[in-house]
């Protein structure tokens, strides 16, 4: 099974744990992945303020500036990874240490 | 409805006993859990007239299982084959579907506790858990359980789509959980079957008190889940609460269906083989010391069961057993029943200081007017009865209360004085002890 993992959190809480050396669990969790063998794809954004959100109504490109949910809490990294099952991508979700502050949320990917 | 026909009576035995089991077997063998269900109903289906005409078998489940199986498999090998057919077509390699077609018959107790487990993922609602344990587990159709959460019919259909399709989709396993799992996962299953008796015990809505059928099969499950994980002891507290406060049945609701107060029950009426059961399942659970909640509580509502009168119930060994509750599960609920425990240990004024430190909870404010009934504050407590009439949650317990404000406006009215003892009824604000659940 291949799920997204969208891990989010209150952008400002996250940048100051950051700091505060509360991510260093994060290297053990990405070898975690390594080792299971189930990492597909993973990837870290610039904070939301740097989106930009593209809407097309009647044929006219809208864009606005930010993310298309405002909010403080915004996901700020994804994974793909390839596993099991449901419970194997908690477990995996679970260790992720944006857990503490904020959340994951965990996709089922579509077969192609 | 059987009307009298022998074999359609044996198959409604059947059909109650062992539906659980002959869709757990065939979601084993397929892996498919609309298509389980549809192959086991069909299967109950043509049960009735093949029976009929040669007979029950010795053993029924087998037959039916096997019939299912075969209808299943049925439909798997010609999906197949427009599967191959499409694949050809698209010129994909054909893979073969990952489906052991011949692994049945053994195993069919494990099956019903996978399929317990899966039914009760913590990915799912609660109420998903619940709706779709009494759907796959205990064979009730979609408008049955609409009928008991009260929501229309196409509602409930629909959240039961929804739930295996999640399941399906989110690659929810069919499986018992791994042994660092199992603890956390066990919770969540006896929570489910707790919530099922609940709503039985003491419906959250509708005309009656109780729902007999749900009761049953809540004590049926508890008793599955007892013996097959026999080495958890708060299976085996759970089945033992449930058996015990189950034993209470007849005597709760008058002929009226009024509930009637535990310590007016009719002790009589109480099924004796159920206590006899709940006493001993209780036992054999503590000899492993690992006292939990529903062990806890089954001690609670064993002190009751084993009270040969209300006036000889030991409150002091039941409030002391609430304190060991109150520790482990510190919620508002535990608070209310430990309040209403002290109250009939120490007296009512005890019960009320309490309660002032209790917390909101729904059945507060028929305890709180209890109490004060108690305590011979007819008027007072007439205010609260007030409050407690519009929060009752059926009908049968809105007609004890507003018997209970009448009484005591009525009292209100005459000189004051200490009201003799009667009680809180069994099923509003735990003066039954009702397993600190307030129902």
């Amino acid at each position: 099974m291949r799920y997204l993992l969208l891990i989010s959190a209150d952008e400002v809480t996250a940048q100051e744990r950051k700091v505060a050396g509360a991510y260093d669990r994060f290297t053990e969790w990405m070898a975690d992945l390594e080792r299971r063998g189930v990492l597909e794809l993973h990837a870290g954004l610039h904070p939301s303020p740097t989106a930009t959100t593209v809407r097309v109504r009647d044929e006219e490109v809208l864009l606005t500036d930010g993310p298309f949910v405002e909010g403080r809490e915004q996901v700020g990294e994804f994974a793909l990874i390839n596993c099991r099952d449901l419970d194997e991508a908690i477990e995996i979700a679970a260790g992720h240490p944006a857990t503490a502050i904020g959340q994951v949320e965990i996709r089922p990917v579509r077969d192609a | 409805m059987t009307g009298g026909d022998p074999v359609a009576a044996v198959l409604d035995a059947v059909f109650r006993a062992e539906w659980g089991r002959v869709v757990a077997a065939v979601i084993g063998a397929v892996g498919d859990w609309d298509l389980a269900e549809d192959a086991a109903q069909e299967a109950f289906a043509a049960a009735l007239p093949a029976w009929r005409r040669d007979g029950v078998p010795d053993i029924p489940r087998a037959w039916l299982i096997t019939t299912a199986r075969n209808r299943a498999v049925d439909r798997v090998r010609r999906a197949r084959v427009g599967a191959v057919k499409l694949r050809g077509l698209a010129g994909e390699a054909v893979t073969d579907l990952d489906v052991d077609l011949d692994s049945l018959d053994s195993g069919l107790t494990d099956e019903r506790l996978r399929l317990l487990y899966t039914c009760c993922h913590p990915a799912l609602s609660v109420e998903s858990r619940v709706t779709l344990a009494l759907r796959t587990l205990c064979g009730l159709s979609t408008a049955e359980i609409a009928r008991t959460f009260l929501v229309p019919e196409a509602t409930m259909a629909k959240r039961l789509v929804r739930t295996r399709r999640k399941i399906a989709l989110a690659g929810i396993p069919y499986r018992v959980p791994p042994a660092h799992l199992l603890p956390e996962r066990t919770t969540a299953v006896l929570h489910v079957i707790y919530l099922m008796f609940h709503e039985g015990y003491a419906a959250t809505a509708g005309p009656d008190l109780i729902r007999g059928d749900l009761c049953d099969r809540a004590v049926d499950l508890a008793r599955l889940v007892a013996e097959l994980m026999s080495d958890h002891p708060e299976a085996a507290g759970l089945h033992a609460l449930l058996l015990l406060l189950d034993a209470r049945r007849a005597a709760r609701v008058d002929p009226g269906g009024v509930p009637v107060p535990l310590e007016d029950q009719d002790r009589d009426r109480w099924d004796a083989a159920r206590i006899g059961a709940g006493l001993a399942t209780v036992r054999h659970a503590l000899r492993r010391e690992q006292i939990g909640p529903y062990q806890l509580q089954a001690l609670i509502a064993a002190c009751h069961a084993t009270a040969p009168t209300a006036a000889d119930t030991d409150w002091a060994r039941i409030a002391r057993l609430y304190d060991r509750l109150l520790v482990l599960v510190p919620s508002s609920t535990v608070r209310l029943n430990r309040a209403v425990a002290i109250a009939m240990r120490d007296g009512p004024q005890a019960g009320l200081d309490l309660l002032a430190a209790a917390g909101d909870h729904p059945l507060r404010p028929a305890v709180h007017a209890d109490l004060l009934r108690r305590a011979g504050r007819a008027g007072e407590a007439a205010t609260h009865y007030r409050v407690a009439v519009g929060a009752a949650r059926n009908d049968a317990e809105r007609a004890f209360l507003t018997r209970r404000l009448d009484e005591c406006a009525e009292a209100d009215g005459a000189p004051a004085g200490p009201v003799p003892p009667a009680a809180g009824p069994d099923g509003l604000g735990g003066l039954g002890g009702l397993g600190g659940l307030g129902g």
